[in-house]
């Protein structure tokens, strides 16, 4: 019985234990899964995730505050220093978040590679084309 | 067949016809459950965002475009057209906002219990249902 378990990982007497990972070691230092991608994909949306807690409570306070308001009124409110920099924060951050999104929904259900990379650049255009958008207004009706 | 794995999906029915085998899981099958529906409905909310977020950048565009491009806007939003736009984008935003700290918490690892993942789950719904409600008291207040 003693001697069987020599074998088992006993430190004083057998080889001192190993793990074998399959994979090499620039992938695990990199953090890069078997597809070599997706990490940065998983993380761009968490953390944006958390960074969209706060902003979406913000821009739920400043629709109710700019609800009815006159085209002054919005350009006063983003005159603000702080609220022009938050709307700025909000947009990239929902756009970043809503362009990682949508790449999960299309690559789902999209599985012809043509058609996937067609939708995947129309998508990230699109997105690319209202957050531009987006930002230069509040710039001008911030400056 | 387009490929060697089809064959496992092709098999005889008590009659000996040849028939396409359902594939799993299958949709018409399965009773709504919490984890399948607050998932569906997060992903179902993440892309109507997405559509409002198109209307965020058109707000945007129309307060820094001029007066009467703001007006328009602004009266599109408040008939019953746009109301309706802006409930249904309201309810989806406090759903994704809701299970998006769910799904935050379960990247953290917690909350994977069924018991657990229940209470979540109705918590979610009944908490959308409050914010979306308060939304609209307030809205109508200041407005």
């Amino acid at each position: 019985m003693a001697n069987e378990n020599h074998d088992q990982g006993s430190p004083t007497h057998s080889k001192p234990l190993s793990v074998h990972v399959m994979r090499s070691q620039l992938g695990r230092v990199r953090g890069l899964g078997a597809a070599g991608t997706g990490v940065a994909h998983w993380w761009g949306q968490r953390v944006t995730a958390i960074a969209l807690l706060p902003l979406s409570l913000y821009f739920v306070a400043s629709v109710l505050l700019l609800s009815g308001a006159t085209r002054a009124g919005m350009a006063a409110y983003m005159g603000e220093p702080w609220n022009a920099v938050l709307f700025l924060l909000l947009i990239v951050t929902l756009f970043y978040h809503l362009a990682l999104g949508l790449q999960v929904i299309v690559e789902d259900y999209v599985h012809k590679e043509s058609s996937k990379l067609a939708t995947l650049l129309v998508i990230k255009g699109v997105i690319l084309f209202c957050a531009l958008a987006s930002i230069v207004s509040v710039l001008k009706l911030a400056l | 067949m387009k490929d060697a794995r089809d064959a496992l999906m092709i098999g005889r029915n008590t009659d000996g016809k040849l028939v396409r085998r359902p594939m799993s899981p299958h949709l018409q099958v399965y009773k709504p459950q919490m984890s399948s529906m607050s998932s569906i409905f997060h992903r179902i909310t993440g892309a109507a965002l997405g559509l409002g977020t198109l209307l965020l950048t058109l707000w945007l565009v129309c307060a820094a475009s001029g007066d009467n491009a703001f007006s328009i806007i602004q009266a599109f939003l408040a008939s019953w057209i746009g109301l309706l736009i802006l409930i249904g984008f309201t309810i989806a935003l406090f759903y994704h906002f809701c299970n998006g700290i769910r799904h935050l918490a379960w990247d953290a690892g917690k909350g994977y219990e069924l018991p657990t993942m229940h209470r979540t789950g109705n918590l979610v719904f009944v908490a959308t249902a409050v914010l979306t409600v308060i939304f609209w008291v307030i809205g109508f207040l200041v407005w």
